[in-house]
Order: C-alpha cells, then structure tokens, then sequence
C-alpha cells in the first residue's frame, strides 16, 4: 500500500512569486519567509516523496461563479498554470497522478461526499508556489493530485466537513495499490484579510493556537463556523481550511501521530501572517 | 431555515454571500475575464464599451469609474476577480488596503508590521 509520509503546510502570497523570480530570497523583507524552508527542504530530500495531494483554492482562475463547485479533485494528467491578471510569471506546467485521483475519486464518493472530478484544469499560483518553494531547484521531482476547495462563493463548506474530507482522502491514499511515498500539501494562510474597513487585519494570537493545534489537537478549529473562522482569521484566512484537510488526512488510522518536523511563521508578507509547518508521520 | 441574517455583523467586512452574489455578478464576470491580457487591454482601450458589453448595471458601472475598492464590493463585487482590476492598474494589496482604511500606505505596511510585535 501506498504510504503517507507527513504533511506540510504554506502560505502562498502571489508576490512570492515574484519574489522568487527576481532573486530577492536574502533581502530583509523576504529572508525571515524564506530561510524557514531550509529545514523542511532537508527534511523532504530525506524522505522523497513520490507523489503529492494539494490542497487548495482556486483564485478565479479554474472556476468562476457561473460553475463552482465546493470540492473538485484533478484528475489530468498534466495542469497548467496561466496568466492571473496581476503580472506574476506563469510557472512550467506539473504531472499529475491519474491513478491516485481516481483512487481518491472513487473512494471519497463510496465515502458519500458529492465532488466536482476535473479531467482538465489550471492551476493558479496557489497549487504552483508550494511546489516552486518545497523544490525550489530544477523540475518538480513529485506528481500532483490537487484538491480544490471552495473559498470564493459563500457558504463554504464546514470545518467539520473539511476534515472528514481530508480524513476520507488519507484514508484512499492508504488504502492505494501502489508502493509510492505521499505527502499532503496544504497551501494557503494564515490570517489575513485584503477586501473591506478590515483590510489588514492580521490575528497572531490565533495563528499561533492554530499551528499548535495541528500537532497536539488536530480537530480543535472544527468547533468554529465558518462566519466565526472569517472573524477570527480574516476573510482570507478561511483558507486555513486546506491545512485542516491536510491534517486530517493524517489521522486516516487509529495509529496514526505526526512528529513536527519545523515551523515557521512571519508577519507581514503582503498583507498576510505567513506559517510554515512539515509534519512527519509516526506509527 | 438558514437564519443568515441572525449572524453577528464582522467589522468592516463583507462575506460575499448569496446577496452579494446577486448584486454583483456581470461585474465579477467582467473582471475574471481581465485573466486575458487581451481582455485587459480592450477594457483599458474603452472602459465605458467593455462595460456595456458585460450587462454592468448603473450601480456596477459607477463603481468601476470610481476607482473606489469599497464601492466595488457595495455594488457586489466579489476579492478574487476585483484583485484582477486592481492588477490592470498595477495597484498592489497595500495600494488597495490603503484606499479602503483610509490610511497612506506606508501606514498601512506599518500596521501590518505591528501585527507581528
């Protein structure tokens, strides 16, 4: 069977994007975002992945209002990223896993959730800049299951579905006829808002119960509604949603425990409270 | 029933609900279509045409000359694609927060430092 190696957390500010793409990882607005990678870096050169689960948002790019769906797992075998509107480069396109988003497909339906399935996607920089910051050198070295959520048409879906969703995909990614080495990317988060009076606001406090709460108390954010997670985290830091998921995919079995690898977590990048985690598995 | 209306109200912050959603969407279907840089370009050649050619209602159009990030949102227009329309006018989240706190935007980075401290 296939076997889930840890889960990793990021944020992906677009600008990181550009960040990247001129070399600025050293300045003193970049360097305290970007030296938390070196750890995790190591960590993943150690235990090479084969294949990785994405989750994330889409930013108008994939879906638009006329068709959104509130979970929508890949399924090509190639994704593509496109120009966004803000100017950021457009990132060389990444192999997906067919027979792992079928296996997932099939079991998450078994499982009674309703998903989008999605034979043809693109990607925006939220599924492309953790796989340029995890591998930041040469081609991706993994394959590429992405799982979008919805965070752009209100309602969204619970906490609590978020995490039975992401218990559910660790439990086919176990359960998958395969010997590869998975791991569960969450992108997206922490706190932060852009639109409205609001926009700044950033909760450190939070954040930082948050992150705590992924090693030693993993359903602890599925108490919130939605409405209170926007008024806790800001209307973008609902994202945080993909890190519940990923951190429920780690606890598919009864024996399941992570080890935090490292962490991070730098305020501002743009306007956001940036977090990093990497969490091994243990038996 | 879903009992929305009985939510708390989030200080300055507009979840794009279903209302928002019915007051806004030729405006958010204008602004995803500026993922195309042709698109960007035939709206920057004649606003006012590409305006008519999306449907905006008055209240929409009036929003967009206005260049008023809050007014936006009142007329219904939903972060994800307004972003773009900031983007053709290579405002960054800064420029865009400034303008909806009122504030400058060296006071605005300046807060989002303190929130570290």
């Amino acid at each position: 069977m296939a076997k889930i190696i840890g889960g990793l957390g990021t944020s992906h500010i677009p600008a990181i994007g550009g960040a990247i793409h001129k070399g600025l990882q050293q300045d003193p607005y970049w360097k305290p975002f970007f030296d938390g990678f070196g750890p995790v870096r190591k960590w993943l050169d150690q235990s090479r992945p084969d294949v990785v689960v994405m989750f994330y948002n889409d930013h108008g790019l994939n879906f638009f209002l006329d068709k959104m769906p509130t979970f929508a797992v890949g399924a090509a075998a190639q994704y593509n990223n496109a120009d966004e509107g803000w100017g950021i480069p457009t990132l060389p396109p990444f192999a997906g896993d067919v027979d792992l988003s079928w296996q997932i497909i099939n079991h998450l339906v078994d499982q009674e959730f309703d998903i989008t399935t999605c034979q043809q996607m693109w990607v925006d920089h939220a599924c492309t800049l953790p796989l340029k910051l995890f591998w930041p050198e040469g081609e991706c070295p993994v394959t590429v299951v992405p799982i979008c959520i919805n965070t752009v048409q209100f309602p969204l879906p619970h906490a609590r579905r978020v995490y039975a969703l992401g218990k559910a995909v660790g439990e086919a990614v176990a359960s998958w006829d395969s010997t590869k080495k998975v791991a569960i990317i969450a992108s997206g988060g922490l706190s932060h808002q852009l639109d409205g009076e609001r926009a700044g606001f950033i909760n450190k406090a939070f954040d930082l119960q948050f992150l705590e709460s992924l090693v030693t108390n993993p359903e602890w954010a599925t108490q919130f509604s939605i409405h209170e997670l926007v008024e806790k985290s800001g209307t973008q830091g609902v994202e945080l949603l993909m890190w519940l998921a990923m951190r429920a995919s780690l606890t598919h079995s009864a024996a399941s425990g992570v080890r935090k690898v490292h962490s991070n977590y730098h305020i501002p990048i743009s306007n956001t409270a940036t977090g990093l985690i990497a969490l091994e598995t243990v038996a | 029933m879903h009992k929305a209306a009985a939510l708390t109200p989030i200080p300055g912050t507009t979840p794009f609900d279903g209302e928002q959603a019915k007051k806004g969407y030729a405006l958010n279907k204008m602004c995803f279509s500026f993922n195309s840089a042709q698109s960007r370009e035939a709206f920057l050649k004649d606003e006012e045409a590409y305006m008519r050619q999306y449907g905006l209602t008055d209240a929409q159009a009036a929003a967009i000359r206005s260049r008023q990030v809050l007014q936006l949102i009142a007329a219904g227009g939903n972060a994800y694609y307004l972003a773009k329309l900031a983007g053709i006018f290579k405002l960054d989240m800064q420029d865009i927060g400034a303008q909806q706190t009122g504030m400058t935007k060296e006071a605005f980075k300046a807060k989002l430092v303190a929130a570290g401290e």
